[in-house]
């Protein structure tokens, strides 16, 4: 065990499936939310010469995903060294 | 030079970078052959994980897919980049700390069966096989319309030089190569589409460009938007406005989503995350995969609508009646030659013309919209001559990466921890090669007589992929309860679940594939999301009346979920 005790490695986890679960809510809410369901709503509004719903479908989907990426890595190496659990 | 020279030239001189490669990074081990010794930086990795992901069918189709289907592409684009944020935020860290070869590996151990790793190494290898004969295929269509050699002689060249490189290589030369295949089709790809965007709207970035203002050829602004313009010409030609699509919005949904899931469970992307060397740079590398994979995905939708548009007003004129035959440009005889374009004068004036339905008088391949984009945009012959080398670096770029999934899943996982466990690592990476070196012949083989049901299996590899591997890899990772029967009868019945429902509607009873009689009105491509669903729910069924996950699987849980410690990926 590389935790000092069993709360630490609980506490760890629970943060780290809260972050896991925030930005997967923003990834389908920009995708399925805005880019499928919410599609025909959104298209009533123009958007740098795009209706909404069909720049978020092919593109700002996409946008999004990328940074969703690369703030979960910076999330996640934060939290591994407030846990003293990063590699050297 | 004339572009068949050209072409000779830049595909050439791609291939004798790819072999020299292959000669430099030549793999000593089973760990080289199997994870490229584990220790490729995440930005490379990044970028062999875009090659390897973008094959022909991105690269050659799927902008011409879009073009004819407007939103209903979405479900691609999306599916295909969103199964990225999956694999960065709950597999790939995790995996990569696990710190094995293959899925299989994980599956096994994870649910301490033989039978849990037989039936994923199964999956692995049906949906490697599935891919690949697309791929051989693709290499053997641009040899024989760049460089006019039979198809079964570009087959065969193209057998040759994955041969050379992936059975040398192993994962070490792959994915040396595939840094390179990747720069080589993301330029092929992209001096095309930003040409066509300034000469269309002005903007050098095509993702700016595909909701400006179409621009005339002195370079002033019409007042129009290119959007705009292709749904009027949609609605005027009877075709579904091309920003709204014509599938139901809850096939749109699940297709995505199968596509996403099954993005997140397909085998020879997850192994990509075992060739860097912490979990840190697993992170990260996917990260850079998507940010590599997006210049072409988001680039895609612009090039379909610039070429959707430049198509419909070549064809049928500033006053949408139709143009003369004799004064149509070049580049549409040059594609009735190769039978990808035809014309039928129904009306007998001498005039084409294109719409929907019974008065269209073209019929136009979808495949041919990238291939033609230059020659439609009257761009030199070395943009022609470098595109058909984009095409050839996707193809052969997937199709190693595969292999490579095909001959570990048989030496390693087959071989190694099932038939001949006591089999020294020499032997093992011999039998490595020979399983490479069967899989291109097998894969040569579909190239050169392709199965008419090709299309139609990619939609069950994504399929099986999302309704088996996937929830059994997330249920490994985040639940400590799931155990050995629960993870394979979940696996067992996702798997006929929806492999059941794709073979009724697409081998067996094809003339009823519609959505009349679909299930929900979900289309067989978007039933691998509810084969998940009904993965997860038999797996939590089944576990809660069996025995409990054994301790040590339970601490080997615990230790995958934080780094440190994460050590070089190893067999033991």
């Amino acid at each position: 065990m590389s935790f000092e005790s069993n709360e630490k490695a609980e506490g760890y986890w629970r943060e780290n499936l809260r972050l896991v679960l925030s930005l997967l809510a923003i990834w389908a809410a920009v995708s399925f939310g805005c880019g499928i369901l919410l599609v025909d709503v959104l298209n009533e509004v123009h958007f740098m010469g795009f209706k909404l719903g069909f720049w978020f479908a092919q593109q700002g989907a996409m946008y999004v995903f990328v940074a969703l990426i690369f703030v979960y890595v910076a999330k996640a190496n934060a939290l591994d060294k407030k846990y003293d659990v990063h590699e050297d | 030079m004339d572009v068949q020279t050209l072409t000779y030239l830049i595909v050439g001189v791609t291939f004798a970078l790819y072999i020299g490669i292959a000669i430099w990074s030549r793999a000593g081990s089973t760990k080289e052959f199997y994870v490229a010794g584990g220790g490729v930086h995440p930005v490379m990795n990044g970028m062999a994980t875009a090659a390897d992901w973008m094959s022909a069918a991105s690269f050659i189709s799927l902008a011409g897919i879009v073009s004819f289907v407007g939103y209903d592409g979405s479900v691609y684009l999306m599916g295909w980049t969103g199964g990225y944020v999956l694999l960065a935020l709950c597999m790939a860290p995790y995996l990569r700390k696990f710190g094995k070869f293959t899925v299989p590996d994980f599956i096994g151990d994870r649910y301490y069966s033989q039978a849990a790793r037989t039936v994923a190494v199964i999956c692995a290898i049906f949906i490697c096989f599935t891919y690949i004969a697309g791929q051989m295929r693709g290499v053997g269509v641009v040899f024989s319309r760049f460089l006019e050699v039979d198809v079964e002689t570009g087959v065969y060249i193209g057998m040759a030089v994955v041969f050379f490189y992936a059975v040398l290589g192993g994962m070490k030369g792959i994915t040396y190569t595939q840094v390179a295949q990747y720069c080589v089709l993301i330029f092929a790809f992209m001096v095309p589409a930003i040409f066509i965007s300034v000469m269309m709207t002005g903007h050098i970035l095509p993702q700016v460009g595909f909701g400006a203002e179409l621009i005339d050829a002195a370079g002033n602004g019409t007042g129009v938007y290119l959007l705009d313009k292709l749904d009027g010409l949609s609605t005027e030609l009877g075709f579904a406005q091309y920003t709204e699509g014509s599938k139901s919005m809850i096939d749109v949904f699940f297709i995505t989503g199968a596509l996403m899931f099954g993005t997140a469970g397909l085998p020879h992307v997850i192994v990509r995350f075992f060739t860097v060397p912490r979990v840190k740079d697993a992170r990260i590398s996917a990260g850079w995969a998507l940010v590599f994979i997006a210049i072409m995905y988001t680039t895609i939708p612009a090039l379909a609508a610039f070429s959707r548009v430049n198509m419909i007003e070549t064809i049928n004129g500033p006053e949408s009646t139709g143009v003369a035959y004799e004064t149509a440009p070049e580049w549409i005889k040059n594609w009735e030659k190769t039978g990808l374009i035809k014309w039928d004068d129904k009306n007998a004036d001498g005039k084409i013309y294109y719409a929907k339905g019974a008065e269209s008088e073209m019929k136009i391949d979808r495949d041919i919209m990238v291939l033609a984009t230059p020659e439609i945009a009257n761009l030199p012959a070395w943009v022609i001559a470098l595109v058909a080398a984009g095409g050839l670096a996707a193809a052969l770029s997937t199709s190693a990466g595969l292999l490579l999934v095909i001959s570990t899943s048989v030496s390693h996982d087959l071989l190694k921890k099932n038939l001949m466990p006591d089999i020294s690592d020499k032997k093992e990476l011999m039998f490595a090669r020979i399983a490479a070196a069967l899989g291109i012949v097998m894969a040569g083989y579909f190239g050169i007589n392709p199965p008419g049901f090709v299309a139609a299996v990619v939609a069950i590899a994504f399929g099986l992929a999302a309704s088996s591997l996937f929830p059994a890899i997330i249920m490994g990772i985040f639940s400590k309860t799931i155990n050995k029967e629960g993870a394979i009868a979940g696996m067992v019945t996702g798997l006929l679940f929806t492999a059941s429902y794709i073979v009724f509607f697409k081998f067996v009873n094809p003339e009823m594939n519609n959505a009349d009689n679909w299930f929900m009105g979900i289309s067989p491509e978007g039933m691998g999301m509810l084969g998940m669903v009904v993965n997860f729910v038999v797996a939590f069924a089944v576990s809660k009346v069996t025995a409990a996950v054994p301790q040590n699987v339970v601490d080997m849980v615990e230790s995958i979920r934080f780094p440190k410690g994460s050590g070089e990926a190893h067999d033991h």
